[in-house]
This record gives C-alpha cells, sequence and structure tokens, in this order.
C-alpha cells in the first residue's frame, strides 16, 4: 500500500510535467487542427535555456524558469510565423509534416551547437526529503506540483475571464465566423502559440529538476506522451489535458513500479489506442459528426 | 407488396426528432415525391433509408425476389448492394478523379474478378475491365457526357455534375434510386431537360424513383404520387393535384406557393 | 495475362535496360561497393515508399507506423535465415515475415482504421513504438543489443527483382477494381460507401497489402545489412518513408520511386557533413511542404506527363 502511494505521488510530479506539455498540444490542437510535433522540442529547447541561465549566470529557480519561459514563447510564435502560417490553407498532412520537419530541425540545430552528450542539470532546489508514514515527498517534487498548479490556474484565468481568452474560444470554434466578428485571427492564433511555448519552456527547466539529465532528443518522447495525455483528457479540452497528464504521469511510475520499466512507453501507445477505440473523443471531449 | 414499405420510422438526435412516426410505401415503378419546408427532415429520412443514419425505432422493408429484408440498421454499402442508390443534394462526387472513374467506381459491386487478378491483371481482368468501360461509356451517353469522360468532375458545370451524380447512382444498379434535390440551383431550362431524363431512364432501367425537390414545377409535374414532410412528420400524401388542395401543406408552406406550379 | 501489348513491352524492356545498366557499370567499377549500399538502400525505400503510398497517398489513410511493419518483416526473415541458412531460407523468411507484418497490420487496421486523419497517424505511431518495446524486451531478437551476422543472401538481382515486383504489383492493384474503391475512400468515404464499398474493407486490405510490402523490404534490409536492431524501426524511420512518400507526391508511384532515388543521392552526398546532414534533411523538409506542398510529380504518374506532351505536340501538327 505504502509503496502504491509512493509511486502516485511520483506519478503526480512526473504527471504535472505532462499536463504542462500536454495543455500547449491540446490549445493549438483546438485552435488550428495542427498536432505540433515540434511542441516537444520546444520543451527540450526551454530545459536547455535553464540549463544555461542557471549554469553561466548562477540565478536560481524561478529566474531561470521566467527567461525559460520567455524564450521559448519567442521560438513558437517565431516557428508559427515562418513555418505554420503560409500553410495555413493547405492539406492537414501537408501541415503535419511540416511540424515533423520543424521538430527535426529543432533537435539536430541544438544538436549542432551543444553536442549529443548528455548534461547533467545544476541543482536549482536543496533537495531535502519529509517522510510522511512511509511516503517520501522532497522539495523537486513539491516544487513542480506548485509550479505547474499556478501555471495552470493563471491560465483558466486566460482563457476564461480575458478578452484574449474569449476571442481563442471563439476561434477555436469557427475561424471564419470568428475572423467576421472582428477577432484578429492571426493574432490569436500566434497568442495561443506563445502560452503553449511558454508552458512548454516551463516544463523543460521542471523536467531538468525532476530527471537530472537533459539532452537534444529528450523532447520526442515525452512530446508524444504528452500529445498521448491530450487525447486521453479530449483533444482540444483544457482541464481534459490537465487530467490526461496526471493520467499517463501515474500510470507510467505504476507501470515503472508494478512491472516492467521497459514497458512504460509501450503501455502508454496501448492506453492510447484503447483510448482511441473506445472513446476517441476522450474523457471530457464532445463528439461531433460529419453532416451528409 | 410494394417495393419498399417504411413503418413507423423514427430517429432522434438526442432531444431532437428529427424523423418522428413516418410510415410511407412506394410501389414497383413508381415516381414519388417527397416535399416539406426546409428542416423537415427530407434529408434525415433519405439517410434513414440509405444506411447513413441507424433507426431509433421503426422498420424499412424492401421487396426482393428473394423475399422481403429489412433495410434498418443495415450498413450503407448493404443497402446499395441490396438495390439502392442515392444521389446527395451537396453534390459528393469523386472530384479528383476523372468522370469514367467516377461511374467505374460504382460499378464495383458487379465486379467478379478477385485480389488475385487484381495484382496479376489475368485475362479475367482484361475482360471484365473491357466490359466495365463500355457500359461506363454507355451509361455516359445517356447523360451526354461520353465526350467528357476523361475529364476531371471537378472541372465539369454545376449541370453537368448533377447529371454525372446520377450516373453514378445508376451504375450500382439499382432497383430503387433516391434523388436528393437533383435540380437544386438548375435553370428553368436545365430543370426541363432534367425532368425528361429522369423519366426516360424510369422506363429505360425499370427503375423506381423517390426524389426529395424543392422545384415544385418538376414535382408536380413527373411525381405521381407526393408525401409531405413537416417537423418530422408526415402531414400528407397523395396526387399531385390533392397536395395542391391540402390545407395542412398549404400551411405547412406558408409564404412558399404550392399553387405556383 | 495479355502481356505483349505494345506498352507492356515498352515498360519490360526498360526495366530490363535499367537492370542492364547498372549490371555494367558495377563490372566496369564506375560503381563501387559504396555504391553499391546507396543503391541498396534506394532499392528498399522504392518499396517502402510505394507501399506507404498505396496506404496513405491512394487509399487516403494517414499511416505514422511504417517502420513498425519493415521491422516484423526484417526479425521474422533474420531470425528464420539465421536458423535455416540457405538461399530457401531467406525465400521463405521473406514471405513469411511478409505475411506476418499484413497479419499485424490486419489486426492493428481493424479498430483503428475507424479513426480519421491525425487520430489514425498517432494511433499507427502508437502501433510501430509498441512493436520496438516489443523487440526490445525479446530474447529471440535478443534486446537492444540486436541480432547481429544475419546470413547475407540478399544482393543487387534480389533488390532489383522485389522492387520490381513490388512497384508492378502495387500498379496493378490500383489499376483495378478493389484498387480504385481504395481511391475512392480518399475521395468521399460517405460516397464511397453509397456506392456500395466497404470502406472498413478496403482499408484493411489497402494497410495489410502496404504491411506486407514494408515486412519484404524489411526482409531485404536484414539480409543485406546482415544486422538489426529495434532502434532502427523508430520514429524516426517512419517518417523517412513518408518524407519519400510525400515528396515525390501523394498518390504517385513513379514519383515514389523517382523520390527515393534522389533523396538517397543527397544522403550519399551528404554523408561526409554529418554534422548538417539532418539540418538539411529537416530544412529541406519544411520547404518543401511551403514551396510544394503537392510534391515533385503531384498525383500524376510520369506516363501522364509524358502522354499529355506528346498529345500536345500531335494536336499542332494538325
Amino acid at each position: 500500500m505504502d509503496q502504491f502511494l509512493q509511486q502516485i505521488v511520483n506519478g503526480i510530479s512526473l504527471g504535472s510535467i505532462y499536463a504542462l506539455i500536454a495543455l500547449g498540444y491540446t490549445m493549438i490542437y483546438g485552435i488550428i487542427k495542427l498536432i505540433n510535433f515540434a511542441h516537444g522540442d520546444i520543451y527540450m529547447i526551454g530545459a536547455y535555456i535553464g540549463f544555461a541561465v542557471t549554469t553561466y549566470t548562477h540565478l536560481g529557480f524561478f529566474p531561470a524558469l521566467i527567461i525559460s519561459m520567455i524564450g521559448c514563447t519567442v521560438l513558437g510564435v517565431l516557428i508559427e510565423k515562418v513555418a505554420y502560417k503560409p500553410l495555413r490553407n493547405s492539406s492537414r498532412i501537408a501541415v503535419l509534416i511540416t511540424a515533423i520537419g520543424m521538430s527535426f530541425l529543432l533537435e539536430y540545430v541544438m544538436m549542432f551547437f551543444v553536442g549529443a552528450e548528455v548534461r547533467s542539470y545544476p541543482t536549482l532546489i536543496p533537495k531535502k526529503a519529509f517522510h510522511i508514514g512511509d511516503i517520501i515527498i522532497n522539495t523537486q517534487q513539491i516544487y513542480i506540483v506548485l509550479t505547474a498548479v499556478a501555471l495552470m490556474i493563471l491560465l483558466q484565468f486566460i482563457v476564461h475571464k480575458t478578452k484574449t481568452g474569449k476571442a481563442m474560444r471563439a476561434v477555436s470554434i469557427d475561424k471564419d465566423a470568428a475572423q467576421l466578428m472582428g477577432i484578429n485571427v492571426n493574432n490569436t492564433i500566434s497568442f495561443t502559440f506563445a502560452i503553449g511555448s511558454a508552458f512548454a519552456g516551463a516544463a523543460g527547466v521542471l523536467v531538468g529538476i525532476y530527471y537530472n539529465s537533459i539532452d537534444p532528443l529528450m523532447g520526442m518522447m515525452p512530446g508524444l506522451k504528452a500529445f498521448v495525455a491530450a487525447v486521453f483528457g479530449g483533444i482540444g479540452n483544457i482541464p481534459g489535458a490537465m487530467i490526461g497528464g496526471l493520467g499517463i504521469g501515474i500510470m507510467e511510475t505504476l507501470v515503472s513500479g508494478y512491472g516492467n520499466s521497459m514497458y512504460r512507453d509501450a503501455a502508454v501507445f496501448a492506453l492510447l489506442i484503447v483510448i482511441l477505440i473506445v472513446k476517441p473523443t476522450g474523457l471530457l471531449g464532445k463528439n461531433t459528426r460529419e453532416k451528409v | 407488396m410494394p417495393l419498399l414499405k417504411v413503418d413507423k420510422l423514427t430517429k432522434s438526435f438526442g432531444g431532437l426528432t428529427a424523423v418522428s412516426n413516418v410510415s410511407l410505401h412506394i410501389d414497383r415503378g413508381e415516381l414519388v415525391g417527397l416535399i416539406g419546408p426546409n428542416g423537415a427532415g427530407k434529408t434525415t429520412l433519405f439517410n434513414l433509408l440509405t444506411g447513413v443514419y441507424v433507426p431509433t425505432s421503426g422498420s424499412i422493408n424492401l421487396e426482393k425476389d428473394s423475399g422481403v429484408i429489412e433495410l434498418a440498421g443495415k450498413k450503407p454499402y448493404n443497402v446499395t448492394k441490396e438495390g439502392l442508390a442515392r444521389t446527395f443534394q451537396n453534390i459528393r462526387l469523386f472530384k479528383d478523379l476523372t468522370v469514367i472513374d467516377n461511374v467505374r467506381i460504382a460499378m464495383h459491386l458487379n465486379v467478379k474478378y478477385g485480389l488475385g487478378s487484381a495484382f496479376l491483371h489475368f485475362n479475367k481482368y482484361h475482360n471484365e475491365e473491357d466490359e466495365l468501360k463500355a457500359e461506363a461509356e454507355r451509361l455516359l451517353d445517356i447523360f451526354h457526357l461520353s465526350h467528357k469522360k476523361n475529364e476531371l468532375a471537378k472541372n465539369l458545370p454545376y449541370g453537368e455534375q448533377r447529371h454525372l451524380e446520377i450516373a453514378r447512382a445508376l451504375a450500382t444498379k439499382p432497383s430503387l434510386l433516391l434523388l436528393d434535390e437533383p435540380a437544386a440551383g438548375m435553370n428553368p431550362y436545365e430543370t426541363a431537360a432534367l425532368t425528361d431524363i429522369i423519366e426516360w431512364i424510369r422506363t429505360e432501367f425499370d427503375l423506381t424513383i423517390l426524389l426529395i425537390e424543392h422545384d415544385m414545377s418538376l414535382v408536380m409535374k413527373i411525381c405521381e404520387r407526393i408525401y409531405v414532410l413537416d417537423y418530422g412528420m408526415l402531414i400528407a400524401s397523395g396526387e399531385p393535384d390533392e397536395i395542391r388542395k391540402n390545407k395542412r401543406v398549404i400551411e405547412a408552406y406558408l409564404g412558399e406557393d404550392v399553387n405556383n406550379a | 495475362m495479355r502481356a505483349l501489348t505494345k506498352k507492356n513491352l515498352l515498360i519490360l524492356s526498360s526495366i530490363i535496360l535499367t537492370f542492364a545498366l547498372v549490371q555494367v557499370l558495377f563490372m566496369v567499377g564506375i560503381l563501387n561497393s559504396f555504391y553499391e549500399i546507396t543503391i541498396a538502400t534506394i532499392c528498399i525505400n522504392i518499396i517502402l515508399a510505394v507501399s506507404l503510398n498505396l496506404v496513405t497517398g491512394f487509399t487516403g489513410q494517414f499511416s505514422l507506423g511504417h517502420a513498425g511493419f519493415m521491422s516484423i518483416g526484417a526479425y521474422v526473415c533474420a531470425i528464420i535465415s539465421m536458423r535455416m541458412g540457405s538461399v530457401g531460407g531467406f525465400i521463405f523468411g521473406m514471405l513469411a515475415g511478409a505475411l506476418a507484418a499484413a497479419f499485424v497490420g490486419v489486426l492493428i487496421g481493424i479498430p483503428t482504421l475507424r479513426l480519421k486523419g491525425d487520430y489514425l497517424a498517432i494511433a499507427t505511431l502508437g502501433m510501430a513504438e509498441i512493436v520496438r518495446v516489443v523487440f526490445l524486451n525479446l530474447e529471440i531478437t535478443n534486446g537492444a543489443a540486436g541480432l547481429n551476422g544475419i546470413p547475407r543472401y540478399a544482393n543487387w538481382l534480389w533488390l532489383f527483382l522485389f522492387t520490381v515486383l513490388a512497384v508492378v504489383l502495387i500498379n496493378n492493384f490500383i489499376k483495378s477494381s478493389p484498387g480504385r474503391a481504395c481511391i475512392a475512400i480518399r475521395e468521399d468515404e460517405i460516397a464511397a460507401e453509397s456506392m456500395g464499398i466497404n470502406t472498413t474493407k478496403y482499408k484493411v486490405i489497402a494497410f495489410a497489402i502496404g504491411a506486407f510490402f514494408a515486412g519484404l523490404a524489411g526482409g531485404l534490409y536484414s539480409s543485406y545489412f546482415y544486422f538489426l536492431k529495434p532502434d532502427l524501426f523508430g520514429f524516426m524511420k517512419s517518417v523517412d518513408i513518408l518524407v519519400i512518400v510525400v515528396l515525390g507526391g501523394l498518390g504517385s508511384l513513379t514519383g515514389s520511386v523517382i523520390a527515393a532515388i534522389l533523396l538517397a543521392l543527397i544522403t550519399t552526398f551528404l554523408q561526409s557533413f554529418t554534422a548538417v546532414r539532418m539540418i538539411v534533411y529537416a530544412a529541406l523538409l519544411v520547404l518543401i511542404m511551403i514551396f510544394r506542398p503537392q510534391g515533385l510529380m503531384g498525383s500524376k504518374e510520369i506516363n501522364d506527363i509524358l502522354k499529355f506532351r506528346f498529345r500536345n505536340k500531335d494536336e499542332k501538327i494538325e
């Protein structure tokens, strides 16, 4: 039982990182129906920015987090403007391949500059463990979960209480109608990329703390898993992405803890296939069907 | 025994009942019209008959030589196999394929050669493909499209696209043809020409036809019987003259003059 | 079979000519063993690309898991030919591997092909990842270390034969009634169903055929390069194949062939610049999508383009 609770605790902290990445996927998919494969690599770059800031300027956790978020915002918006915007009216497959190309581009440009080797992340948070019964919770986990929760609350506020948030929701439902209502669709899409990328940047710093190591290809797998989380929760749905992220995180730690950690990734994808078959709209997604 | 007998057919989407307790029948060789104001449930009824939607309740019986079969709950491709073919209100041609390929695809059910011949192009393949091509050209001739057989469907003018849709439906060798607003968007001359074609194919192919149409001149001219839907319910049925005088129909069409024709 | 039509003779003679030309270049030593690897890669990639084109370009089902099927064919063929150790074993292994891949294709296809577009892409990606993890953990595949010393029976002749076979068979299929049914599904699924096409059945057929040839390509790969490990068949490999198909043009078999050759040449040319190779590759991908999203050939075949030219000339003469 204790081991089970311990795995849940670990799962929640890993899951909140997935949730942060999944939010970006889900928002971008919601607004332009694109699986932004480069999203996982923005998160990787976020981790490197955090690494650079803390290693070379010796700033602490929060400044590193903020700078990384800002850097990723700029990068995300830039990618959208350069690579995706010219394809706004192209086929879905063309945009998806562009996203895959963008993902590779980020990975290998990064590899060109920083090398392929794994680097260990500096200790940003003094490691201290708290014992509650037999369960161990350490400061890193607390920081990760609190940061993630704070960002998610901020996002809920932006989406539901601000004018820009309203514009985002309008564009995601009907781009043309939103345009006719005087909403600047291009700016709204850029803004969505900005928020999504900022969150990915934050997740990058958090994962550096969690796993203690970073490398240029680190974005691939967590990126895909975060996408699975977004689908699990119902793609395009913000609370769904949070629940999905936590679900995937917990499932992963449980599979590693009780089964074979080698099958961790396979379990996530098996879950994906099961969801897609049983309830393709995800936990909180809505059903739509084509009109004949 | 009628060719098609629909009994107490109902379809609801969540709280909305789009088609409610509709019973109707179509005799062999008849040309029946289905009219009603916008949103009356005509296309939904078509979608139920052709298997696109599964009815909430009720039955759809089709008389065949081998006996009566239940169509409700069958998949669209099986409904087509049983001899129902349709056109679409909003033209659903295979736009990027040639005119003749559109027709050839619809002949798919009559092809007898298997995967082996498909891969290795045995003689069987060539013989059947030659026949297929000849038959497709014959169909296109009826609609004066054979000189455009190698053009892409999307490059045809609107009226010809509608004709191609009918040709494609005929290629499935139906006994009952469902036409969803075949004259939509056509000018009076085109509509008149279409009227002739519909009557001609009916005798030529020994067809029974059910058509949805807003153009009253077409409906009143060629339909032998008419069913009227409003709010998903059948409000009247009968010969064109009866429908023209029916009070409930006039009320349903308030503003739209049924006596126009 | 109407083997002796003018068109077929033309095709046959150009196939033989291609083979003879490359063979002569090998014999006089213009093409050395370094280029032989490039040519083997081209052959294998052509098979992979035309089979994926059938699924994605012709049937319109977006798959990101083609490397998964390739790996099944590769491992099955490798394991069988290692046990049997004869040319017969190699051929048997190739067939068994291709059939195993097709079988998995049907198994995966039946539930997932109900999904559309992006969802199918992700489901197939997930499937390929699961296959990879399974190979990583099996004893018979020797886990992450992989299989070494697979008997090398595949040579230029075998590669060429299988490549021609794959292209011809898939081309024949597309020109048949089941092939047209697949294309109809790509064009409009609802219209296809109301024309009497069982869309699920034909999607699964296309998927299984695609998987079969991917398995065949995997078998050739294992035998030619005599070394396998699960990481060779990751997401990257699936994307590589997709890139060939998209660069050539979705729905153009000759486009796939041309793109496979072109990309292999570019890769060979960039071999000495390892660091920038992937950057160039990725940038190329993005640029092609922005400036020519329909690929080199669009959905046309090379003979469509030639025919068009000829017809124009004729008209001018008249």
